[in-house]
């Protein structure tokens, strides 16, 4: 995962740059590595990944060590640390989505990608994998799909199925 | 109809803006709160109205407020909890999704009570889509100069800001939102020092549940007595129950407490009963955490009197024969579900969301994980249900925070009332493949429970 040699080096935009400036804001001047969180947010949305050379810039920027943004990026489960699918898809497989057949929306995106859980298809554009409890118990089996994290409720086969076509023509 | 206090406009084409959410008299409360009283006065209505925490524990919000340190000079927050991740539960989802300004309505009020000058929504980072509509709402309100400085000209400032989460349940553990709010991993605080004491950046905090400060609105306006006229003995008001599982209509309901559990699960009004015509045989009545009943124990105490939807009466007969209110996530198990199979996805999920920090956790619940799953796969035997159970009396009580009672629970729960189920596992490792155990008895009423069980 960790390996600087093969990753290039990254120029964050200043774009990107003004949205760290306005994070950083919310906290009092001495206390700006509460940004961190929010900032790994935004690069993940800006490169669909979390790469180490990124890690360092915002290391640098916060003025923190990098070993401090590794140990954060490492804990928290939604920071892509290799590169994923255009459409990441991850679905929820907790108790009550299972109750209603989350299992099954599972083995269903394998045979109808071609790809195990974590893999990236040939053509870029799908990664899958299960994730724990999304908070939408009630509407199961549901999936999100990042960097937007836009939901989709009460799945079937067939409506996966529909998910998956209207992406690639998107 | 029971009454709904937090509820009752959702319904409203354009709740979700300012401008309908204030015809239909939101901001209300802010206006009553920053004019009239002062700040000890909301926190006095607030312990009269006898809210209890809506996240989980329960604990009474008043006495939380009543403990914030108030040291000169030095900075005082409130955190909202909104980093829902209890499976089962999604009603702080639903709130802010479709009624942002009830939240953020709630926050000004709480935050002028303990004096916070700025304040933080922490929400999980999965909802994104609520992050976007909770920022846009508080640059609504902003706009409208119900945030910012010198609120309605009382001279009282508020800056209110929304803090994404990376994916960890372990952050809903108030120190651990702490920990994951100033940039660091969550690993829950020891405590004391409470965060009363020293909470975000060591200044006195208090985190509360979403729910929690969105009951501060009507509480206010109605008055802290009036509050605690809804609802029954010490759990007063009304409360959100995020419904899942086999169910008619899953989805979330506002209560008053004290609703009688059958009612809840049969009637039209709630969740109209089980789906697809078929029979209850489990509930878990508080999110994943709460010990599992089987269906018999979850409509009546052991003594045949109805069960209701209360902290008292969900609790009533202890661990041995209740359960508890906990968030409120109600998920409901058809005749068709596995118990031992479910019990393994919970093992799983708390493994996967402990910190790390505590031996007992960390190496429990993936031991648990893994004879669970051995079970559940037809490879078990008979001395891994009495491992079980021994691992899970070593977590319990023996961690900085309750993940790992959390952990151990719905274990425990799971084999004390659903022994024969496991054991049906291990001897029939074949047919349990195929075939699922069933309801067998445990939708008997139990002073009629047969001695032996049913084919």
């Amino acid at each position: 995962m960790l390996k600087v040699e093969e990753q290039t080096p990254v120029v964050f935009s200043s774009e990107l740059l003004a949205k760290f400036d306005e994070v950083k804001g919310r906290y009092p001047a001495d206390k700006s590595k509460s940004a961190l969180l929010p900032l790994l947010h935004l690069v993940q949305a800006e490169y669909l990944w979390v790469s180490t050379p990124a890690m360092d810039k915002v290391a640098e920027y916060l003025n923190i060590q990098p070993i401090e943004v590794y140990e954060v990026a490492t804990f928290y489960t939604m920071y892509f640390l290799k590169p994923q699918g255009k459409y990441a898809l991850e679905v929820c497989r907790t108790g009550p989505c299972c109750l209603v057949g989350a299992e099954k929306i599972l083995s269903h995106l394998e045979n109808k990608l071609g790809v195990k859980e974590g893999e990236v298809t040939a053509d870029g554009l799908f990664s899958f994998r299960g994730v724990e409890c999304l908070a939408a118990c009630g509407y199961g089996p549901v999936l999100q799909i990042s960097p937007e994290y836009t939901f989709y409720e009460n799945l079937t086969e067939a409506s996966v199925d529909k998910l998956i076509e209207d992406l690639k023509n998107k | 109809m029971s009454r709904k206090l937090l509820l009752e406009h959702i319904n409203v084409p354009g709740i979700n803006t300012l401008e309908v959410y204030r015809q239909k008299g939101g901001y209300r409360a802010v206006e009553k709160a920053l004019k009239t009283l002062t700040p000890e006065e909301i926190v006095e209505e607030v312990k009269k109205s006898g809210l209890r925490g809506r996240g989980g524990a329960g604990f009474p919000t008043g006495m939380k407020w009543s403990f914030l340190a108030k040291p000169e000079g030095v900075a005082r927050y409130l955190v909202c909890n909104a980093d829902e991740s209890e499976p089962g539960t999604f009603k702080d989802r639903y709130l802010m999704t479709y009624i942002p300004h009830a939240l953020i309505e709630g926050m000004i009020v709480s935050s002028f009570a303990l004096g916070a000058k700025v304040s933080y929504i922490y929400v999980r980072g999965e909802m994104m889509p609520q992050i976007r509509i909770l920022e846009k709402a508080i640059a609504e309100a902003k706009a409208a100069g119900w945030l910012g400085k010198n609120i309605l000209g009382t001279g009282y400032d508020l800056e209110l800001y929304v803090q994404p989460g990376g994916g960890a349940y372990i952050c809903g553990e108030e120190t651990a939102l702490l920990e994951s709010l100033e940039g660091k991993r969550g690993n829950p605080r020891i405590k004391p020092p409470f965060p009363a004491i020293a909470g975000l950046y060591g200044c006195p905090t208090v985190v509360n549940n979403v729910e929690s400060i969105a009951a501060v609105v009507p509480i206010i306006n109605d008055g802290g007595d009036e509050y605690a006229k809804i609802g029954i003995g010490r759990s007063t008001g009304t409360k959100l129950i995020s419904a899942s599982g086999n169910l008619v209509k899953p989805g979330v309901y506002e209560i008053e407490l004290g609703l009688p559990v059958e009612e809840f699960i049969y009637s039209d009004e709630y969740c109209g009963g089980i789906a697809n015509g078929k029979r209850l045989k489990a509930t878990v009545a508080g999110g994943s955490s709460v010990p599992i009943l089987p269906a018999n124990l979850t409509l009546k105490y052991a003594n045949g009197e109805p069960r209701l939807m209360s902290y008292e009466s969900l609790s009533e007969g202890g661990f041995a024969t209740g359960t508890m209110m906990g968030s409120g996530g109600f998920i409901a198990f058809d005749e068709d579900q596995c118990i031992v199979r479910n019990t393994w996805n919970f093992s799983r999920f708390y493994h996967h969301e402990s910190c790390g920090q505590c031996s007992p956790c960390r190496e429990g619940t993936g031991w648990m994980e893994k004879v669970l799953h051995k079970i559940e796969h037809g490879h078990g035997n008979m001395e891994d249900v009495d491992l079980l159970w021994d691992i899970q009396r070593k977590i319990e009580g023996n961690t900085i925070c309750p993940l790992g009672d959390a952990a151990a629970w719905p274990v425990a729960s799971a084999i004390r009332h659903f022994r024969d189920e496991f054991e049906w596992h291990i001897k029939e490792p074949v047919k349990s493949q195929s075939q699922n155990y069933g309801i067998a008895n445990y939708a008997t009423p139990i002073e009629k429970a047969p001695v032996t069980e049913e084919k």
